[in-house]
């Protein structure tokens, strides 16, 4: 079966064992995530989750639909199809000299990334963007010999929609409602 | 008011208005088995298996559809409890679980009885919680019941330190649950019954498929109403059964891999398939990919993720099937369709599918038909897994609502002593028989002790043909009749009832088996038969694994007549 690459967002309760119940519907059906970001959302005690996996239209569409279902899940929606931003942020330390600097200094102006720490044998990038991007500067650096790589996983977020709730299509009654109480 | 944690249970259950626990105690439970004399409106039933306490709140919720209530202590108390939790999940069935959990700073220090239930429960109930303070604990429970009930219902575990059993605090039961992730659709789209009403007036050979769905919501009136006036025949899957009258004249019985084969053939036939309350399992369709080829499908259901989860659905409709029928009903127009429904009582008369054959020895068919005609067809049936189960699904006439309780979903063997318990304990006036096979009846036949200590008064007919039955038939059919490990002794039922304390007898021969049902009838209390049946009868009809409904066989390999070309099926006079 043909496989996609989806962006799932969950606005779930900042509650214990909620990441667990979610990660858990994936591992039944044997889904390897590819990432999982997680921080606060806009709204007080729920936690935002940024899901990336690859999988059948078909079986994600029914993970989202069981992800719904979990009591702790307030709102799931898949954004793959929709205009997104989608970024990530990674931090990079790589071997630097005194001979070697100004040349990866070069190539993280180009990249419009930081250099966040110098030692005496290393600098550490710091770069946002999205993955093509961050695969790119990695690719470059890897020349130079890369010590460590940090990356924190995709967030995304759909493009010039008023807030994170309502992106999913639903009765006109219900967003109303659901306006109206936001 | 101030109260122990042990307190805030028992008092928020009495608000739940919970009559009866099914459980086991033991030492992280303790402070909460201490406090129940204090609540004289609780009454305790003591099982000798966890795994029974579970089936008898699953079978006092499906017979009552209030909420069944287990409790279980820390460890292996709490691990017995899984196979009736998954079970419960399954069949979306309400229960609640309350387990004991060692005291807070032992938690995750592998203390004594020890185990992470919330953990190992998680997949397999609709929710689960570990309580961490005495204060949350009226809302927590307040949530738990209403999770469980709502919707589509299912399994809620608490998980409860022993700590915080203990542990006082103020004492406020909320009057309603704030549950932003949690809010179940229950009136269906209007636009979508529309789309489902056009295409069931306009259709030509509409069958219904009713499923638990309707049993849950309590839709039989309206259900009835939708059948007759559109004249739509009704077939039901195995949980269905009892969720419309099977003496009705548009009834057409259980549809799958022990369905009548004319239900089968229905399916087969049908322009136009409206689901309704049921989740298409692979046991009541068969090979997918055959299923209805000819149809259109409207499905109905409460829950959203069932909706073309196994099947492709053209009007999907989520909704409560009570409030979405009842706003269908006002839209569909009066029908006839009197050549559909001929061309169904010609598949009935040509593939009877429930004849029983004239046997020397005693065939299981004949009697659960003579017990279906002992009891008037008034009892509630309660069964184990495996051929008795679909022999109980075929042979008696179910035709009041909800009197017939099985393991559909898990297919859970050891299920119909102990759910036949809790079914008892909820309906007491009602006449309660647990049909029961040899093998299935031994995994849990140490409830028979609770019968006897709590005197419930269930009627154990055992179907006995020392085989794990259903296994051994798969094992003639599909694997050369080598059959390895399903050869059983039994003990003497019988005698074990005496032991026990309550009277039994064993039947051999057919002419015995009137005279043994009404003995147990007139019996106050429990009562158990041991039948003898013929030892290598199989299930028949028998829609083998990998093939599809039509392709039904009927006994001895017979196979049903498939319609392969539409165009020859009868088109009716709308």
């Amino acid at each position: 079966m043909a496989t996609t690459k989806h962006t799932l967002i969950a606005l779930v309760e900042d509650k214990p064992g909620v990441l667990n119940r979610v990660a858990s519907l994936f591992r039944r059906r044997g889904f390897n995530i590819e990432s999982i970001a997680v921080g606060h959302s806009e709204v007080p005690h729920l936690s935002r989750m940024t899901i990336v996996v690859d999988g059948a239209t078909t079986m994600v569409e029914q993970v989202r639909k069981q992800l719904d279902k979990v009591v702790d899940v307030v709102k799931v929606f898949d954004i793959t199809g929709d205009a997104m931003i989608a970024r990530e942020l990674a931090l990079i330390k790589v071997k630097a000299t005194s001979s070697t600097r100004s040349e990866i200094i070069e190539i993280v102006d180009i990249f419009r990334a930081n250099i966040v720490d110098v030692a005496t044998d290393s600098v550490t990038i710091e770069v946002t963007g999205d993955e093509d991007k961050i695969n790119s500067l990695f690719k470059l650096l890897r020349g130079f010999g890369i010590k460590e790589i940090a990356r924190t996983g995709r967030i995304a977020m759909a493009r010039g929609v008023s807030g994170s709730l309502p992106v999913e299509k639903k009765s006109p009654k219900a967003q109303a409602k659901r306006q109206k109480t936001s | 008011m101030k109260m122990t944690g042990a307190q805030m249970t028992c008092e928020s259950l009495v608000r739940e208005g919970v009559e009866v626990i099914f459980g086991i105690l033991g030492g992280a439970i303790l402070p909460l088995y201490d406090t129940l004399p204090q609540y004289p409106q609780l009454r305790h039933i003591l099982v000798r298996h966890e795994q029974g306490a579970a089936h008898a709140a699953d079978g006092y919720a499906r017979a009552t559809g209030k909420v069944g209530v287990c409790m279980a202590t820390s460890g292996p108390g709490a691990a017995n409890l899984v196979t009736g939790i998954a079970n419960a999940h399954l069949d979306s069935v309400p229960i609640v679980a309350i387990t004991g959990q060692v005291a807070r700073p032992f938690i995750g220090k592998d203390a004594f009885q020890e185990t992470d239930i919330t953990g190992i429960t998680l997949p397999i109930t609709k929710h689960n919680y570990l309580v961490l303070d005495a204060v949350s604990l009226p809302t927590i429970i307040k949530e738990a019941f209403y999770i469980a009930k709502t919707g589509r219902p299912g399994p809620v575990l608490i998980d409860l330190p022993r700590d915080v059993q203990i542990e006082q605090a103020e004492f406020h039961y909320p009057s309603k649950v704030d549950l932003p992730g949690y809010k179940p659709t229950l009136q269906g789209h209007p636009a979508q019954i529309k789309k489902a009403a056009k295409l069931i007036n306009e259709a030509q050979r509409p069958v219904i498929i009713a499923g638990r769905g309707v049993i849950i919501s309590g839709g039989y009136n309206e259900l009835k109403r939708l059948a007759e006036t559109a004249q739509i025949p009704v077939v039901t899957t195995l949980l269905g059964i009892s969720c419309f009258p099977e003496s009705h004249a548009l009834s057409y019985g259980m549809i799958g891999m022990h369905g009548m084969a004319y239900a089968n053939l229905a399916v087969d036939a049908a322009d136009l398939i409206i689901a309704i309350g049921m989740r298409f399992d692979d046991r009541a369709t068969a090979k997918v990919s055959g299923f209805a080829p000819h149809a259109h499908i409207i499905h109905i259901d409460i829950d959203p993720a069932e909706i073309g989860k196994n099947v492709r659905v053209d009007v999907p409709i989520v909704g409560d099937v009570k409030a979405v029928l009842q706003e269908l009903n006002k839209l569909i127009t009066a029908a006839k369709r009197i050549n559909w429904i001929r061309q169904l009582d010609e598949w009935r008369k040509e593939h009877p599918s429930i004849i029983i054959r004239d046997s020397k020895g005693l065939l299981p068919q004949f009697v659960i038909r003579k017990i279906y005609e002992e009891t008037k067809g008034e009892a509630i049936i309660v069964t184990g897994v495996g051929q008795n189960q679909m022999w109980a699904a075929q042979h008696y006439w179910y035709d009041k609502p909800n009197t017939f309780i099985s393991s559909g979903g898990l297919g859970t063997m050891g299920f119909g002593l102990p759910a036949s318990i809790g079914v008892k304990v909820g309906c007491p006036d009602s006449i309660v028989w647990c049909i029961d096979g040899d093998g299935s009846f031994q995994m849990t036949i140490q409830e028979l002790a609770t019968i006897v200590q709590e005197k419930v008064a269930v009627k154990i007919a055992i179907l006995r043909n020392n085989y794990l039955g259903m296994v051994r038939q798969w094992q003639e059919l599909f694997y050369g009749k080598r059959y390895v490990a399903t050869p059983l002794s039994c003990p003497d039922f019988v005698k074990i009832a005496e032991a026990y304390g309550f009277p039994g007898l064993r039947v051999e021969h057919k002419e015995e088996v009137v005279p043994a049902i009404q003995k147990a009838m007139d019996e106050p209390g429990p009562f158990l038969i041991d039948f003898m049946i013929e030892p290598e009868e199989n299930v028949y009809p028998m829609v083998p694994p990998g093939a599809a409904l039509a392709e039904v066989l009927e006994e001895p390999r017979k196979k049903a007549k498939a319609v392969k070309d539409s165009a020859k099926l009868p088109v009716s006079n709308i």
